[in-house]
């Protein structure tokens, strides 16, 4: 079909608000990937991006309740949550962990830097319309229930959704 | 266009993305054409607010350093 003069008129800056989406998926439950996730997820806030992240495997545990101790339904997941703590405060580092020396030095060289934490980032993400998804598949794989996991998140999805969120959009793998 | 700062900000000391989040926060509660003025130590700010209002396409008005203290002003578009 031939453009009109309509048509040329319409087409620049017309609405033009070009919403930008930032979709990452969430896999690692270590504090020096969960760190970055999280700043980059704030920041595309920040930006007046539209951001969605998909937790799963290894990414669901930092959304654990701090003080939720065990989940599971049996031995086998239960034993995981034992040698794997969920929650923010409870995140090893992928190098350097020394049985969790590691993440207190990382923690106070943060605090001594005015870092915001995972924690405190969490929270501003979910303040500033963050989307988070868990993955229903692993909550069901882990044992996780929707009750051990932190207020404001979204309905937990599966694969169909991220990937439909992920159309078009900016995606990391984290 | 009257140049008043409607909202000055003191994020010193204060490290990536924590300047970047807390000005996005206080720009949404002003209105077009109000000024909004910063105050941070971070050495990435200096790009980081540049990029921030490419992309949001609010105007840097101001940009400069004293004494290791950047000051920003942006203007809401």
């Amino acid at each position: 079909m031939p453009y009109t003069e309509l048509d040329l008129e319409m087409k620049p800056d017309e609405g033009n608000e070009d919403e930008h989406k930032l979709v990452i998926f969430a896999w690692s439950g270590d504090l020096d990937r969960v760190w970055p996730t999280l700043i980059l997820a704030t920041t595309a806030a920040a930006m007046g991006w539209s951001v969605t992240v998909f937790f799963t495997f290894w990414g669901l545990f930092p959304l654990v309740k701090n003080d939720v101790r065990m989940t599971g339904d049996n031995w086998m997941q239960r034993m995981m949550s034992v040698m794997n703590r969920g929650g923010t405060d409870h995140l090893k580092l992928s190098k350097m962990n020394f049985i969790g020396a590691g993440p207190k030095m990382m923690r106070k060289l943060a605090r001594d830097n005015k870092v915001a934490c995972p924690q405190e980032l969490l929270a501003e993400a979910r303040e500033m319309g963050v989307h988070l998804v868990p993955c229903q598949m692993t909550m069901d794989l882990l044992g996780l229930e929707r009750a051990n996991l932190i207020e404001g998140l979204e309905r937990p999805a599966g694969a169909t959704t991220a990937l439909l969120e992920a159309d078009g959009a900016t995606t990391l793998f984290i | 266009m009257s140049l008043t700062v409607v909202q000055t900000l003191d994020l010193k000391g204060l490290s990536c993305p924590m300047p970047i989040v807390k000005t996005a926060k206080a720009m949404k509660q002003v209105s077009s054409g109000e000024m909004v003025e910063v105050f941070a130590t971070d050495p990435g700010s200096v790009a980081d607010f540049q990029a921030w209002c490419r992309s949001t396409r609010n105007t840097l008005v101001e940009s400069d350093v004293t004494d290791g203290v950047f000051h920003y002003v942006i203007q809401k578009r």
